[in-house]
């Protein structure tokens, strides 16, 4: 009898905020300057300079603990993580430790069976190390490079870790987790959350156990995946490289796995030659973050509904997938928008998630009163038409007005006269395509589509043709 | 002519304030003073010939940084490093007008009671060069008891400022924790260093003292004095209530001499008015040395982390990153950061963070209370600040533990956060002898007071006996 197995997933999650400077000095955080200018004798690490918080960043992180349902610690604490690496200029990170600023938060992910509650263990600030690129090696990586650059731009960024409890089951919840945690971190407006830029970066720990059970046996850690899709390939191939050791008879050991997306392979790392000690002690050059009950209140103020409390209301009305695609997408507040200006709801959904994203078209930018009127046209308008319309509908002052006049002909009344008139001028082709050749009748439908301009339906234009020529 | 050997820097600033001398002229005068002593004495690193400014010179010891100047905290592997930036004390005094006249000698990282640890080699004392001057602030202690400035700055984080202030016949003073910035000094252990001035009479360290404290948006640490600092002029102790630790009459190894002046300071506050009483401090004591060698170097073992040569100092090449950091560190410190970056990192280590680490914080605790407690029966407390006299140049030097014990009484208040003040109370053996004043927190200016009625009261001669 074969075990039916349960995979069991927590994510470590890091979002580099967008603050305007560094977490602990006063130079420029974020891309797209000259290696090493954005520094200072801070963020180098100079002798006698000292870290001073920045207060942005760490009212973001409450703000992210609310949105997270979090408890906000009415007393945080930064620590020192001690290790020698270059991309970490003082030999330590500063890095909340046994005081994170929020804990014991969750966040509901709405799944096809039902709401599954994902818990969050922790989330806390810290200080992104510097960028480091090993030369001359032909891993990328620092074993085997000739020599290493370092780049300080990056280090001292703002960076919220945010850890999971391991609830997650499938790579599917882990890929809806994330979508709805970066969605929501976009909303409130703290980071970009763009994984292919490392402004979001994702590991999850993995293991397996029995169906049924609920022990918790040793997990591997899978890092370096850049996409959603990429992290749930990785877990899936870590959770069935896991299955096959234990249905073997073996034991897994605990490792640290780089996922290659294009291979579908994990490398191990270098196991390293001795366990991790980071001596953390509470950081003596910062003092205690103690936000004020005002300013919590005040944030909690600015909080709107979740992504995922939306994907849940909208699921109720809409298929829960397209809700979670308008949600993610940040695509359901043009199409409340729409549907409050007397749009079909399903209709709404299908142009916006479908017409306007394959136009490419900015949803903030979209006059949803126009594109309502789009929406409830858009079986009556002539396609070229509509496709038109939707593709300028995020241009300033669009009107959907002119495109709503251009009105398809399927009335047969209407109709009739036009092909009629193609028949009678076309025996030769009347003759082949009585004779079998049915391919013609889109030469037909094409003559009368050319003789009305192209406003006739051409459905209704064929089922007109083919009725005369056929009858 | 100007005497630099008696001149105080108040005297400096009214010859300055009347015309008869400029900045520039004072500057050169130390500059020349140390040309002329400085050979024996070792107080100076390196002199700043070329100094700007429109007031009293002043010397720094080597932890604090100064742009365009090379710092090296006394320690080879910052050999050659010009700080692009001036530490916020230093940027206060240039902006007070004070010209730089030079920066001096410390123990490496100011680890140390003798400068004995600096790797440029030891200062000795203007009493006798055959002595310490004591540490880690000899150099700048030295420098203005053998008149190569008038006054400078040193740091405290156990005992730095008060112990050589006390054995070269200076006065000192290391602030309250928080009144004083550490950006751009040097940092040994960050939640004990404090920045403080030392000078030859109490006012001068008052003057001094009000130019650099107050907040620094660049230390977070820091706070707005919450009184101005007043310079004293009254020389009564009258209603001042003044407990003397009862621990301190068993310690072993204060010598008599140091005794018998420490008495007769007591009996001249008594006649000044002040209200002498006991006072019972047995956790400092007992505990204050352990507590302060685990908090010390644990910090320190993070502190001197930065160190490793990959973007400034010396540097070792080797074949890895790893080899290139461990013969940089190994090549780079001495025997002494060496020892306290081991002590740091077995305290914090995993499984002995509870046992040293956490334990040290929680009797650090224990000892603050213990000290508000006495503080709010008196007003302040009086000790020896050594339990020696200078000590021979090498007699201590190989032996550390003998070499920590001249900390004894100093270090408590420094974990308890509390300002101490060193004044001269006399001599024995010809040699400098220290009292120590310790205050509540914040209370400068309760010290600056004391400290002067007993100054004029005592008349000790500041200038060595040998150079006078």
């Amino acid at each position: 009898m074969s075990t039916t197995w349960e995979t069991v997933v927590g994510l470590e999650i890091h979002v580099q905020l967008k603050t305007r400077t560094k977490m602990f000095c006063r130079c420029a955080a974020g891309y797209g300057a000259g290696e090493n200018t954005r520094t200072c004798p801070v963020c180098l690490g100079f002798p006698g300079a000292l870290p001073v918080m920045n207060r942005t960043a760490v009212e973001w992180t409450v703000k992210l603990g609310l949105a997270l349902g979090c408890e906000i610690a009415p007393r945080a604490v930064f620590a020192r993580k001690n290790y020698f690496y270059p991309d970490l200029p003082k030999g330590y990170q500063i890095s909340q430790y046994d005081k994170p600023s929020c804990e014991k938060g969750n966040m509901i992910v709405p799944m096809p069976d039902g709401e599954l509650e994902i818990g969050i263990v922790r989330a806390h600030l810290e200080e992104d190390a510097a960028k480091t690129v090993h030369m001359g090696g032909h891993s990328g990586r620092i074993g085997g490079a000739e020599y290493s650059l370092v780049d300080y731009n990056r280090g001292g960024t703002p960076l919220l870790e945010i850890v999971t409890a391991p609830d997650i089951h499938s790579s599917e919840e882990a890929k809806r987790f994330l979508l709805l945690l970066r969605q929501t971190v976009v909303e409130l407006g703290i980071s970009d959350a763009e994984m292919e830029k490392g402004t979001l970066r994702v590991d999850a720990n993995v293991s397996v156990r029995p169906a049924g059970s609920d022990e918790l046996r040793t997990r591997c850690e899978i890092k370096n995946m850049n996409s959603f899709n990429y992290i749930a390939r990785g877990i899936d191939a870590e959770a069935a490289r896991q299955v096959a050791i234990w249905e073997s008879g073996g034991e897994v050991k605990q490792e640290t796995f780089d996922f290659d997306a294009g291979t579908g392979t994990l490398t191990p790392r270098r196991s390293k030659e001795e366990a991790d000690d980071y001596r953390y002690f509470p950081e003596p050059d910062l003092v205690p973050v103690e936000p004020s009950a005002e300013m919590i209140e005040r944030l909690r103020g600015e909080l709107t509904e979740t992504p995922a409390a939306r994907v849940v209301r909208l699921g109720l009305d809409l298929d829960l997938e397209r809700a979670l695609v308008l949600v993610t997408g940040g695509l359901d507040g043009l199409y409340a928008a729409t549907v409050a200006a007397g749009a079909d709801r399903l209709a709404a959904s299908n142009v916006i998630a479908n017409n306007l994203v394959g136009a490419g078209v900015d949803p903030a930018a979209v006059d949803a009163a126009e594109l309502a009127k789009l929406v409830a046209a858009r079986e009556r308008i002539p396609r070229v038409a509509f496709d038109e319309a939707i593709a300028r509908s995020g241009d300033p002052d669009f009107s959907a007005d002119p495109f709503l006049a251009q009105e398809v002909v399927s009335d047969a009344s209407e109709l009739d006269p036009v092909i009629d008139a193609i028949i009678a001028a076309n025996p030769g082709q009347v003759a082949a395509f009585r004779g079998g050749k049915e391919g013609l009748l889109g030469f037909f439908v094409g003559q009368v589509m050319k003789e009305t301009g192209g406003q006739a339906d051409p459905r209704a234009v064929s089922e007109i043709v083919r009725a005369k020529l056929l009858g | 002519m100007i005497d630099t050997l008696r001149l105080t820097a108040e005297g400096a600033l009214a010859l300055i304030e009347s015309r008869e001398v400029t900045s520039a002229e004072l500057h050169a005068a130390y500059v020349a003073a140390a040309g002329a002593r400085d050979e024996e004495l070792h107080a100076y690193l390196r002199l700043v010939d070329a100094a700007e400014g429109t007031g009293v010179p002043i010397a720094l010891k080597d932890v604090i940084s100064t742009k365009g100047v090379e710092t090296t905290a006394g320690s080879k592997i910052l050999a050659g490093y010009v700080p692009v930036f001036d530490a916020t004390v230093a940027a206060r005094c240039k902006a007070a007008g004070m010209p730089i006249i030079g920066k001096t000698n410390t123990d490496e990282f100011a680890m140390g009671s003798s400068t004995e640890n600096s790797a440029y080699g030891p200062s000795f004392n203007p009493w006798d060069p055959t002595r310490v001057p004591g540490g880690s602030g000899g150099g700048t202690a030295a420098a203005v008891s053998g008149g190569l400035a008038p006054w400078g700055l040193g740091s405290d984080t156990g005992g730095s400022i008060k112990q050589p202030s006390a054995l070269c016949g200076n006065v000192g003073l290391r602030p309250t924790y928080g009144t004083v910035s550490r950006f751009g000094v040097v940092a040994f252990a960050s939640s004990l260093d404090q920045v403080g001035p030392v000078a030859k009479t109490v006012r001068d360290v008052a003057l001094l003292y009000s130019i650099i404290a107050g907040r620094d948006e660049n230390d977070s640490t820091t706070v707005e004095l919450p009184e101005i600092v007043e310079l004293p002029t009254a020389e009564t102790l009258a209603g001042v209530r003044i407990g003397i630790p009862k621990q301190v009459w068993d310690l072993a190894g204060i010598e008599p001499g140091v005794r018998a002046s420490f008495e007769t300071a007591i009996e001249t506050a008594r006649s000044l008015g002040a209200e002498i009483g006991e006072c019972d401090l047995p956790l400092s004591f007992d505990y204050g040395m352990a507590c302060y060698y685990l908090i010390a170097p644990a910090e320190a073992s993070s502190n001197l982390a930065r160190f490793d040569g990959v973007r400034y100092g010396p540097r070792v090449d080797a074949p890895t990153y790893r080899e290139m950091v461990e013969q940089t560190r190994d090549a780079g410190f001495g025997d002494e950061p060496k020892r306290r970056i081991m002590l740091g990192t077995y305290a914090l280590s995993a499984g002995y963070y509870d046992a040293f680490y956490g334990q040290a914080q929680r009797v650090r605790t224990l000892l603050m209370r213990e000290h508000r407690a006495a503080l709010d029966a008196f007003d302040l407390i009086a000790t020896p600040t050594s339990p020696t006299v200078a000590f021979p140049v090498g007699e201590r030097a190989a032996d550390p533990l003998a070499m920590y014990a001249c900390d004894v009484m100093t270090i408590p208040s420094c974990l308890a956060g509390l300002p101490g003040l060193n004044i001269p109370s006399g001599l024995s053996e010809g040699l400098p002898v220290g009292l120590q004043l310790i205050g509540p927190q914040f209370g400068e200016n309760a010290l600056f007071r004391a400290g002067y009625a007993l100054e004029c009261a005592i008349g000790f001669d500041t200038v060595p006996e040998r150079l006078r």
